[in-house]
């Protein structure tokens, strides 16, 4: 098994730290907002340690474009993910239509698909559109962590928290939440996206060759460190509750 | 959202309150909303700043690249203007939907940033014909609730003002060619002269009068607007009619007038605000969106 490292960097020392200090299994400091903005239904900022995402939800409301979209048991979930052209170190062209763009934008779909409760709005839609305005690894990770924020602000009811985060395997450990020199490092690694609560995964993305004795170890890796995610998202939304009403004066 | 619905009712509202001088939202016809900027919000761009004006938020990133000058002027650099009209700022974006927007508004960025006049752009060539520093500015609306240039001119001064390029040491080999050399050093950095950066100023006609800074609502009511690009000095650098409507000669003279006069206003306040950010230094508790 060869495992990765072509940067020639060393991604875990012997002491058993990462490049950033961090060590295996901890996670980059999260730190979020619920409401950012006023006009939308939802809207949530989110950081995991350098990479910034925003999220903004609209609806549920009435399908918008074609017609054929409808479905008369439950919603229409539709996610556009983007990235801001000045994100990365080299700027991009293209905010999004760019087929990265666009199979970030399906995965977010299948995870929402899968923890909102699109039954109980049918032949409506629920746009989610999440824009990343700094990169640096994990992307889609802290985009589905963002807009789980973001549906819960905008009060739709989902089946839980999914909280997402990504994990690579260097050196026979299994390492939480890379972040882009990690990611680069030519590294296998594996997005998680997990119900918390009971332990459902919805969504599971692995591109990199890896040996299958090690995939349980790294998937019950990523299971604990999107439950971390969990517990940090819940209280982000606990402390919101709490702001919103002494505002209102509950 | 970039249009609202208006009723008929509700803009006779708005229209007798204008006439009044008195605005939905209890501002006067020159009064701007509530402002609040930020510098140096994304971490991997060379400037950036964010702008929040009422309800609109625009987020703007400056990165400087070598490039090659324009064989016009080649002892200038230049500036590139990207207007990214996302999806988060209103469903109606959504794929290409905000693109001719973005082009409208990148365009006239590029008119009124883009000259010697604005920006000292000679100070951005490295090796006149050969090479010279390209600033992106990319601006990214977060959020519209009317007046997006104004935001947006007022965004992109402030990154300006926080943009710093890095030195550049240029040597040559025996053989002649030349070599360039970046600082490492952060601290060793070239800033940009704002002074002269203009900022713009809408001016909406709503009846017979007026405003500036107007929200979704008060747009809805007005025929047509103008654009004024103004210096810290009054002068007037660029000038636009937007909207379908027509104006009568006389009433762009009045406009013109208006937004030199606020135009001058807005300069004073914006520099002193940066000028203070930058004095706190490392200091500084970074807000950004978490505030």
């Amino acid at each position: 098994m060869v495992c990765g490292n072509m940067a020639g960097l060393e991604l875990l020392s012997d002491q058993g730290y990462r490049l950033d200090g961090r060590k295996a299994s901890e996670l980059r400091k999260v730190q979020a907002r619920m409401g950012v903005f006023a006009q939308a239904d939802g809207s949530a900022y989110l950081e995991q340690g350098n990479t910034k995402a925003l999220a903004v939800v609209y609806g549920p409301h009435e399908i918008r474009g074609s017609r054929s979209w409808i479905r008369h048991d439950r919603a229409v979930i539709n996610c556009q993910y983007s990235m801001a052209t000045f994100s990365t170190a080299e700027r991009k062209r293209r905010p999004h239509g760019d087929r990265k763009s666009t199979e970030m934008s399906l995965h977010l779909k299948q995870t929402f698909e899968a923890a909102v409760m699109t039954q109980l709005y049918p032949r409506s839609q629920i746009d989610i559109y999440v824009k990343i305005l700094q990169s640096d690894g994990g992307n889609y990770s802290v985009c589905v962590n963002a807009a789980t924020l973001a549906v819960i602000d905008a009060g739709i009811p989902m089946r839980d928290y999914v909280c997402a985060c990504s994990v690579g395997f260097v050196d026979e450990t299994p390492l939480a939440d890379l972040c882009y020199a990690e990611e680069s490092g030519g590294v296998s690694s594996l997005a998680l996206a997990l119900l918390p609560r009971g332990g459902q995964i919805a969504l599971l993305q692995m591109d990199a060759r890896l040996h299958q004795d090690h995939l349980d170890a790294l998937i019950e890796a990523a299971m604990t460190a999107c439950k971390g995610v969990g517990k940090v998202l819940d209280e982000v939304v606990r402390l919101h509750l709490k702001e919103v009403s002494v505002l209102t004066g509950e | 959202m970039a249009t609202v619905k208006v009723s008929e009712a509700e803009k006779v509202y708005i229209l007798h309150g204008i006439r009044d001088d008195l605005r939905v939202d209890g501002r006067g016809c020159e009064d701007y909303r509530h402002v609040e900027i930020e510098t140096d919000v994304v971490s991997n761009t060379d400037g950036s700043a964010k702008v929040t004006l009422g309800d609109t938020a625009v987020l703007v990133g400056i990165k400087a690249d070598i490039g090659k000058p324009r064989p016009m002027v080649p002892n200038e650099g230049y500036l590139e203007f990207f207007v990214d009209c996302s999806a988060n700022a209103t469903p109606e974006f959504e794929g290409r939907g905000g693109e001719e927007l973005g082009t409208e508004l990148s365009n006239t960025l590029y008119k009124v940033f883009n000259n010697k006049h604005s920006v000292d752009l000679k100070s951005l060539c490295i090796s006149a014909g050969e090479h010279c520093w390209v600033l992106y500015v990319d601006v990214l609306l977060l959020q519209c609730d009317g007046n997006l240039y104004d935001a947006i001119s007022v965004a992109i001064k402030a990154a300006l003002f926080n943009t710093k390029i890095p030195k550049v040491h240029i040597s040559a080999d025996e053989e002649g060619a030349k070599e360039i050399e970046l600082s490492d050093d952060p601290y060793d950095c070239m800033r940009l002269d704002v002074e002269n950066v203009p900022c713009i100023v809408t001016l909406c006609k709503v009846g017979h009068r007026h405003v500036v800074d107007v929200t979704l609502q008060e747009k809805a009511c007005s025929v047509a607007s103008l654009i004024i690009s103004v210096t810290h000095t009054g002068t007037v650098t660029c000038t636009r009619k937007l909207g379908g409507g027509s104006l009568d000669p006389e009433s762009i003279f009045e406009m013109t007038e208006a937004g030199k006069r606020v135009g001058k206003a807005l300069h004073a306040p914006l520099m002193k605000l940066l000028r203070q950010e930058e004095s706190l230094g490392k200091t500084r508790q970074k807000v950004g969106f978490l505030g």
